[in-house]
């Protein structure tokens, strides 16, 4: 019981770097996800082809690397500072799960039914105005269950951020149990409950965005 | 004068010497090998109610879709009100439409589709009035207000607020005829518009078809199943098969007086 004590509010000061992580990376994460899903389905093949090498690239590595790349090889390469390891983990994750969630943002928009277009081009509308107000109301719903999904996710990758030094929850556990290896069964128990902490309101989160998704929508 | 004398008279308008607000000039469409429309020439006059039947699969949905820009002519020109539809002139010379010049010409067409096309996140009100606001940049007030009284017109005053998930086929079909037609068209299209319903609820949509129709104005193009209904509202019946126009004339030549073995058959299915 003692331990506990003793690991909780270290563990604690952690906490605030793990939500800024990632608040940031899916703010950034969304973002791409939506341009990129967008890109995706544009006219341009150039953008289309473009977009298609980003998303294949980023999901075809490892998240890991891709944050070794940010932080350690690409300000050497080129000489590029970026500044902070805030800014490496924050990029690494979003656009990794930047080009997982453009596939979401893609499918979304595709899988709304084909009517809801024509009956849009029957009034008249421009392709800017049928996406607005007809397609991606429609689609957005449809999102949010995979959104949720993967904010889940996203959760548990800010924990890599620890490996470049950064001083989230992990980072504060794996520190303690250097000095103090004994501990280690209770550290490592503790960062989980923080963890799954942390991911249930984001659950219940999902779980209400799945209900809403299943209304006002129609889709093919 | 009775509602009937004065179907009647609409009725024997002559539209002949009218000048065509749409002009169909040997329209192909082909869907990969399959070549569906083979050389289609119709008129459609202003005000005038155009009936096109034929078996399923002799390209009568195709034609007013590539009216209403759904589906792009294989070959041949479709002229509204003057202008090429499918083709702009630039630099002197014939190049496709581009979504600009579309637009500029479906202005006057509205559609009604069988499966209805509501839009599931707006409420009917919504449905009807997001048009005119955005499309036709008519203040918000009064898109509503007219919005309002087309919906009562189609005896859904009542339902404003309510999302089509919460109406009938029936309803909702009415909900499609009003937004359709708060864009105030010349020409509407009605893509067998009772295909999709219970039958006892094909009646009240026929209703508000006959009422738009007894107003006049607007030209209607309807493919439908409904054989008696296509003979009292309609000036003219198209009867096409195998992708040609193959019997046209008033419901009396069509459908009473034809010697066209094959239009014969056909509706022969729908007298029983």
């Amino acid at each position: 019981m003692n331990t506990i004590t003793e690991v909780f509010p270290v563990l604690l000061k952690g906490m605030n770097i793990t939500i800024i992580v990632l608040v940031l990376s899916a703010a950034l994460g969304y973002l791409f996800a939506f341009i990129a899903g967008l890109c995706r389905l544009s006219n341009n093949v150039f953008l289309r082809k473009f977009t298609g090498v980003y998303v294949e690239v980023f999901r075809g590595t490892s998240l890991i690397v891709q944050l070794f790349w940010f932080y350690y090889a690409i300000p050497m390469l080129f000489n590029i500072n970026l500044g902070n390891d805030l800014l490496a983990g924050v990029l690494a994750i979003a656009l990794n799960y930047g080009a997982y969630m453009s596939e979401v943002v893609r499918g979304s928009i595709l899988s709304v039914a084909n009517g809801q277009t024509e009956a849009a081009t029957a009034l008249n509308m421009n392709r800017f105005q049928k996406m607005r107000l007809v397609i991606l109301p429609q689609a957005i719903k449809m999102m949010l269950p995979e959104f949720g999904n993967y904010l889940i996710q996203m959760l548990k990758a800010t924990s890599l951020v620890s490996l470049i030094g950064m001083t989230d929850i992990l980072y504060h556990g794996n520190l303690l149990r250097s000095s103090e290896l004994s501990m280690a069964p209770t550290i490592y128990f503790l960062v989980l409950v923080f963890y799954f902490i942390l991911a249930l309101p984001l659950i219940f989160l999902t779980r209400k965005m799945e209900s809403i998704s299943k209304k006002g929508v129609a889709s093919q | 004068m009775t509602d009937t004398t004065i179907k009647k008279e609409i009725k024997k308008q002559d539209f002949s010497q009218m000048e065509p607000i749409v002009k169909y000039e040997d329209i192909h469409k082909a869907f990969g090998d399959v070549e569906v429309l083979k050389g289609i020439n119709l008129d459609i006059r202003p005000g005038e109610k155009v009936a096109l039947i034929g078996p399923s699969g002799s390209g009568k949905t195709t034609i007013i879709r590539m009216l209403m820009t759904l589906e792009e002519p294989t070959s041949g020109e479709i002229i509204v009100d003057g202008k090429n539809l499918w083709h702009m002139e630039k630099n002197g010379q014939l190049v496709p439409a581009n979504e600009k010049h579309l637009r500029a010409v479906r202005g006057n067409i509205g559609m009604v589709f069988q499966h209805f096309n509501l839009f599931p996140h707006m409420t009917i009100l919504e449905n009807c009035m997001t048009a005119p606001i955005h499309v036709q940049k008519e203040s918000k007030a009064s898109a509503k207000q007219r919005s309002i009284e087309m919906l009562e017109k189609v005896g859904l005053g009542d339902k404003l607020d309510n999302y089509p998930n919460q109406l009938s086929g029936g309803q909702k079909q009415r909900v499609a005829m009003a937004r359709a037609l708060v864009m105030r068209p010349k020409i509407m299209l009605f893509d067998e518009v009772t295909s999709a319903l219970d039958p006892e609820l094909v009646g009240e949509v026929l209703e508000v078809i006959r009422d738009i129709a007894r107003e006049g104005e607007m030209a209607m193009v309807l493919v439908t199943h409904e054989m008696e209904f296509a003979q009292e509202i309609a000036d003219r019946i198209v009867f096409l098969d195998n992708g040609v126009i193959a019997e046209e004339g008033s419901p009396s030549e069509v459908l009473e007086h034809s010697k066209n073995e094959r239009l014969a058959s056909f509706l022969s299915r729908f007298r029983s």
